[in-house]
């Protein structure tokens, strides 16, 4: 059905936003409608954060904010002035995996690797989270990021390896 | 001989990881160039009728939009239904994207919009407004079943039913124990994680570069110069990285009709990425309504087994799987009728999706079966091997290898199957429910021909190559794997190129072949370097293998070692000084071969298990363990292999209980059309899967004795589910999904 | 996406002074309004980003309860100690919806103003009254499994989607709102509203008003509740039927109960009649089935959400049933108790 196309076309100004990726403060200018996943996708060349859904029903586009998981899909740009975000091209250091990346390859935790980025930032704020314990506890906060090539059992079993070494590496401490 | 297998066959870590761990891994629309701009697809909102009238002067208004193309100012493309027709086209006319102003299903793209970024294309596409002239439609298959048609083309590669052997109407009514019921699963949506997307790079002179999600990069090739009237030298596509298909990127899609006109248009490089809402304007697994009717004697031995489908398919192409033949094949009857039609619906053309066809009938056939085990007061397992074939009946022909009785036996012992009450409802734990449930799993097992190239260096480095792709399946790995084989070398020594249509011939990802074929070429590529190295070899002056034969050397440390004398070898930087070349290639083909085909069929087979518990009262299912037996041939990395049947298993229990595509019939519209509301499973739907592949042999299926096993691991998984719901529950449920609703 | 203004506030009166023009949104976590955005189904010329204003805290009140800030995430607030120990009826429903990462960006408020999922709604190239008035509902005829039973109208059968208000409508909170007139107390009962013949209206707030606080008065059913959701997959999914139940008990005998139902109608459905009825009652299944009777007695089905009547029924004997026996529906553990 044909609508009025709420008048005349609207422009919107650029506005800057400050913003710390994967520890490198940047200075954008950014318009108010672009959303972070794009930012980091289109604007940024950060692709390892995935856009599945766009709607905050797949997880794919799972980042850090601040330290916590977020659909980057469901946030403006311009309100994390200020914020630090982490991708999972932040997660390495000095070219070495994190335990969460090297365990979702040993235990083969993905096939396409689509989702993969995604739910392996997602394992990653789990444990900051510390509340996942169990197998059911697992599969139940890790239930926001959807696998349609279904590796869950191998995510499963990632998690709790790195679980695992985090609470021997502790309990050792 | 290739030297001793090392990779082969061991559970060897993606060579693919960390690039996709990383997110360095580049998917089709995450690539880039200085010129690229952004196209939005608009999709229509009727079902069926004329557009009028497009009114574009907002969007194009807007600062920042290049130009917003509908089939008023499209470009012109081929004329001939002929031209549009991809690699797995199914017989009719295939769709034209933009081609004139009628629409001939809902979401159809009626426009691109093209600008500058992406949030200018976003919100000028929101501008658009679109007048319609509404014409009647129907989508729903059951009103349309009076009309179903035995479709005049047949679709390659699709069997039509056989014909009927025996009396099997006669027979039905001469047996003492029969089943009969009606069986039908929701329309489902592929669904892959990565929404479908097309990146075209302009090259300058009418030259493209297109990163497209495609399952195969040649077919995506073939189509673009096809339809755009195009020299081949003059595009090239890629598909590096696709995220996940299983099906839906079979055929090219309409985002990339429209990046790649677009481009040729305007003179730049464009990408276009649908939706969520628009993955379910195209492709998905027909609705299909089938009745299967079996009969048996007193010892349970089938007497007569009758199956009818009635497909779904678009009004412009004859969309066709093998339904019903399974039924005439997996079990042994000498009273066999099947019968295989279509009805048409105002929708997109369905396409395959994970093992089309077999999900569909295998799940009608293996429910009636335990159906008929109840009659005939027989354990699931017995029933089926008191029916147990060594031949397929359809065409009379052995199977290459059939390990389906071990399949039984593991899968059994591995979910505890003596634990299974025979009588329905009987067990309950707590506040659920208790039931096991099992059923058979086949899917061909094909060699499509592939070719492969396989290039040696002195520095021991190879490098293989093949226009096969990875949509996920462990390809790369699986290559390196055996080109590391052929020449004893590590993993890392190997470099894999795929996924790129100036490689060497390929056909499109898809039926569980690749694994089989492009193995088979690489391996064959392999042999060929190894002759051609070891007579450079032989030719050095002195050599130490002057007349070694290629049977009596071994491959490896960068050598060519006499098996039987270490001392004896010569190195493969000498033996390529030694012919003057710097490099040893060749390229080489697998084919099937046609002596084995006259003789043999070749079936992958598997027995799926269910333990489910499900909730009396609230009918909430839980799908606690499953167990996948599966006979494949030879397994070539199994930590691959188990994910690709661990994937299949998961997609099966969706079908089972969760997936659903829901049709406005009087809109003529899917209306869950995200992922919010299209229920895939999550991961606390999933509990323990259990994989195991038993041993089975097979000289004759391939080269390398291979079977594959993308499609697998979803045949029979939906009614060993629905069967061991039944058992929980005594509910026979034949409509899939079981929502709780039908439990209640 | 619409292309709009975006303006941070600096001040409760700022946003509301900007709210008041109705071309204008309020953002918080933005989890529903960019995805509503994105389908074009909201197009504000203004967007309002108060997430930087101090309406973060949880604090105890005179009264003995909680007062919740309106940008507390969902997240925080399903495990804030005080709630998850005098609370656990509303920390259970936050986490049985969602996602993890939702529940950390969407905040209490914005959960309190979550639109409906109704497909039509969500999809502009169908006609839908709450989204255009006057185009009809082409629910009422149509794919209707997620709608609502009860409280409907010709105009309108769609459902509120939150679980966090479900538990918020058991526990009898209180909205705090302010607007260009002041700010006002609203009960959480009169904070959502039924379609009738303005389905496009979902709440009470007035022009300008926004949520600034929810608060939990003192009793908070912590011995014996409950929050049982079934839906369509173990979890990430909308509720068919959900059902918040509360007791106090004494000597096997309901004192005072509270029971609502989330994914049956347009708002969170308590029915204090119901609750009445198994005053002084035994906490057995019969005095159970008997509340269930009586909150559904006005209960309509369409052509594919009928069986949510006899699923409701059921669920609110199994969950009185949880509630008294004091063993709460784990939201991990899919087994119900």
């Amino acid at each position: 059905m044909p609508t009025d196309p709420d008048g005349p076309p609207r422009s919107a100004g650029k506005l800057a936003l400050t913003i710390t990726i994967n520890g490198e403060v940047r200075h954008l200018s950014v318009a108010p409608t672009t959303v972070l996943l794009d930012l980091l996708r289109e604007h940024l060349g950060l692709t390892g954060t995935k856009k599945g859904c766009d709607h905050g029903q797949c997880g794919a586009c799972t980042v850090l904010i601040d330290g916590r998981r977020v659909n980057s899909c469901l946030v403006l740009a311009v309100m994390k002035d200020g914020a630090e975000v982490t991708t999972i091209e932040g997660l390495a250091t000095n070219g070495r995996l994190h335990p969460m990346q090297q365990a979702f390859v040993e235990h083969d935790a993905f096939q396409c690797g689509y989702c993969t980025p995604g739910q392996i930032c997602s394992a990653v704020g789990l444990l900051g989270e510390g509340r996942a314990r169990t197998p059911d506890e697992i599969r139940e906060l890790m239930s926001g990021n959807i696998c349609r090539c279904g590796a869950y059992v191998n995510i499963v079993a990632a998690i709790e390896q790195v679980m695992g070494a985090e609470d021997s590496r502790s309990a050792a401490a | 001989m290739p030297s001793a297998e090392h990779h082969i066959g061991a559970p060897r870590s993606r060579i693919d990881g960390p690039a996709k761990v990383t997110g360095a891994a580049r998917y089709a629309a995450e690539h880039t160039a200085p010129d690229l701009a952004y196209g939005i697809v608009v999709s229509g909102a009727i079902a069926r009728g004329r557009i009028r009238s497009v009114y574009a002067a907002a969007a194009l208004a807007v600062p920042g939009v290049i130009q917003v193309f509908t089939h008023e100012n499209r470009r012109r493309t081929a004329w001939l239904d002929y031209s549009y027709k991809d690699d797995v086209a199914p017989p009719g006319a295939p769709f034209r994207p933009l081609y004139d102003a009628e629409i001939h299903y809902s979401g159809q793209p009626v426009a691109l919009v093209v600008a500058e970024d992406y949030e200018t294309a976003a919100y000028a596409a929101s501008l658009l407004a679109i007048d319609y002239e509404v014409a009647e439609h129907e989508t729903d298959l059951e009103a349309q079943r009076a009309y179903a048609y035995v479709p005049s083309k047949k679709r390659s590669g699709i069997p039509p039913p056989p014909s009927p052997r025996g009396d099997a109407e006669k027979a039905f009514g001469e047996a003492p124990l029969h089943v009969e019921g009606d069986y039908s699963h929701a329309i489902e949506h592929h669904n892959p994680m990565e929404p479908h997307a097309s990146t075209v790079i302009w090259e300058g002179d009418g030259k493209l570069t297109v990163h497209d999600k495609i399952q195969g990069s040649q077919n995506s090739q073939r189509y673009i110069t096809s339809v755009f009237g195009l020299k081949a030298d003059d595009v090239r596509v890629m598909n590096a990285y696709v995220g996940g298909a299983f099906g839906s990127g079979l055929r090219p899609h309409y985002q990339l009709f429209l990046a790649v006109m677009a481009a040729l248009e305007l003179e730049r490089s464009i990408k276009v990425v649908l939706t969520r809402d628009q993955m379910f304007t195209f492709s998905y697994r027909p609705h299909t309504l089938q009745t299967v009717r079996l009969a048996a004697d007193r010892s349970g031995a089938l007497r007569s087994i009758r199956h009818d489908a009635v497909a779904g398919t678009s009004r412009y192409e004859d969309y066709q799987e093998n339904v019903v033949n399974w039924s005439g094949m997996m079990y042994h009857c000498d009273n066999v009728a099947l019968t295989y039609t279509l009805a048409q619906i105002d929708t997109a053309t369905p396409a395959d999706m994970r093992a089309p066809g077999a999900t569909t009938g295998v799940f009608a056939l293996e429910i009636a079966m335990d159906e008929l085990a109840e009659r005939a007061a027989m354990d699931p397992i017995a029933l089926r091997l008191r029916n147990y074939s060594d031949e397929d009946e359809n065409q009379g022909k052995a199977y290459t290898s059939k390990e389906l009785r071990e399949c039984y036996r593991v899968g059994a012992e591995r979910i505890g199957w003596s634990r299974r009450s025979s009588v329905p409802r009987s067990t309950r734990e707590g506040r659920e429910l208790v039931g096991f449930g099992m059923a058979t799993g086949c899917w061909e097992a094909y060699l499509q021909k592939t070719a492969a190239r396989a290039t040696l260096t002195p520095d021991g480095k190879l490098e293989v190559a093949t226009a096969s792709s990875d949509i996920g399946t462990g390809t790369y790995t699986i290559l390196a794997q055996i080109g590391a084989d052929g020449f004893g070398l590590d993993l890392a020594d190997v470099s894999v190129r795929i996924a790129d249509s100036t490689l060497p011939t390929a056909p499109v990802q898809g039926g569980s072949w690749t694994a089989a074929s492009s193995g088979s070429a690489v391996q064959a590529a392999c042999q060929a370097v190894r002759e051609t190295l070891l007579g450079h070899a032989r030719g050095l002056h002195r050599s130490p293998l002057a007349n070694a034969g290629i049977e009596q050397v071994e491959f490896r440390d960068g050598r060519i070692t006499f098996a039987s004398d270490p001392a004896r070898f010569v190195t493969f930087a000498d033996a390529m000084r030694a012919g003057g070349v710097d490099k040893v290639e060749a390229e080489a083909t697998a084919a099937p071969s046609v002596v084995t085909a006259l003789r043999y069929v070749s079936y992958t087979h598997a027995a799926v298990f269910a333990e489910v518990r499900v909730d009396e009262e609230l009918g909430i299912v839980r799908a606690v363990r499953i167990v996948s037996a599966v006979a494949a041939g030879r397994i070539l990395n199994p930590k691959t292999a188990r994910s690709q049947i661990l994937g299949g298993g998961v997609m099966g229990l969706g079908m089972a209980l969760h997936e659903e595509t829901m049709m406005d019939h009087n809109l003529g519209r899917f209306m869950n059309h995200n992922l919010g509301e299209y229920h895939v499973p999550a991961n606390a739907d999933v509990h323990d899967i259990d994989v195991v592949f038993v041993e089975e042999h097979d000289d004759k299926v391939s080269p390398i004795g291979v079977k594959g096993l993308g499609e697998i691991g979803i045949v029979g998984t939906a009614a060993a589910i629905a069967n061991a719901v039944y058992n929980a529950t005594g509910k026979r449920i034949r409509d899939l999904p079981i929502t709780l609703d039908k439990l209640l | 996406m619409n292309n709009f203004e975006y303006l941070r506030a600096e001040s409760l009166g700022q946003a509301a002074a900007a709210a008041a023009d109705p071309a204008t949104k309020i953002i918080a976590g933005g989890t529903n309004l960019l995805d509503l955005m994105k389908y074009n189904v909201e197009r504000p010329s203004r967007v309002v980003d108060i997430t930087r204003l101090p309406l973060k805290d949880i604090a105890e009140t005179e009264a003995g309860g909680l007062r919740i800030g309106a940008l507390v995430p969902n997240s925080d607030l399903a495990y804030d100690e005080r709630i998850k120990a005098r609370y656990p009826l509303l920390s259970s429903a936050i986490l049985a919806g969602a996602s993890p990462q939702l529940r950390n960006s969407a905040s209490t408020g914005g959960n309190l103003l979550q639109r409906t999922r109704c497909y039509y709604f969500y999809d502009t190239a169908t006609p839908c009254n709450k989204r255009e008035p006057g185009t009809g509902c082409p629910a009422v005829h149509g794919q209707n499994r997620i709608h609502a039973i009860l409280g409907t109208s010709q105009h309108c059968i769609a459902t509120h989607p939150s679980d966090m208000c479900v538990a918020l409508a058991a526990l009898a909170a209180t909205v705090h709102v302010t607007g260009p007139n002041g700010s006002r107390d609203i009960a959480f009962g009169d904070f959502h509203r039924l379609p009738g013949d303005a389905p496009e209206i979902d709440t009470t707030l007035r022009p300008g008003e926004i949520v600034t606080a929810v608060e939990l008065p003192p009793e908070g059913f912590a011995a014996n509740h409950t929050y049982l959701k079934l839906r369509d997959r173990l979890s990430y999914a909308f509720a068919l039927v959900s059902v918040a139940a509360a007791l106090r008990q004494e000597g096997g005998r309901v004192v005072e109960a509270r029971l609502a139902l989330g994914g049956v109608a347009h708002k969170p459905w308590r029915d204090e009649a119901a609750e009445a009825m198994l005053a002084g009652k035994p906490a057995s299944p019969e005095s159970f089935a008997a509340a269930a009777d009586h909150l559904l007695r006005d209960a309509k089905g369409h052509e594919h959400n009928a069986f949510k009547i006899e699923l409701a029924r059921r669920a609110i004997v199994r969950a009185l049933g949880q509630a008294a026996a004091g063993t709460p529906q784990s939201q991990t553990d899919k087994r119900i108790r």
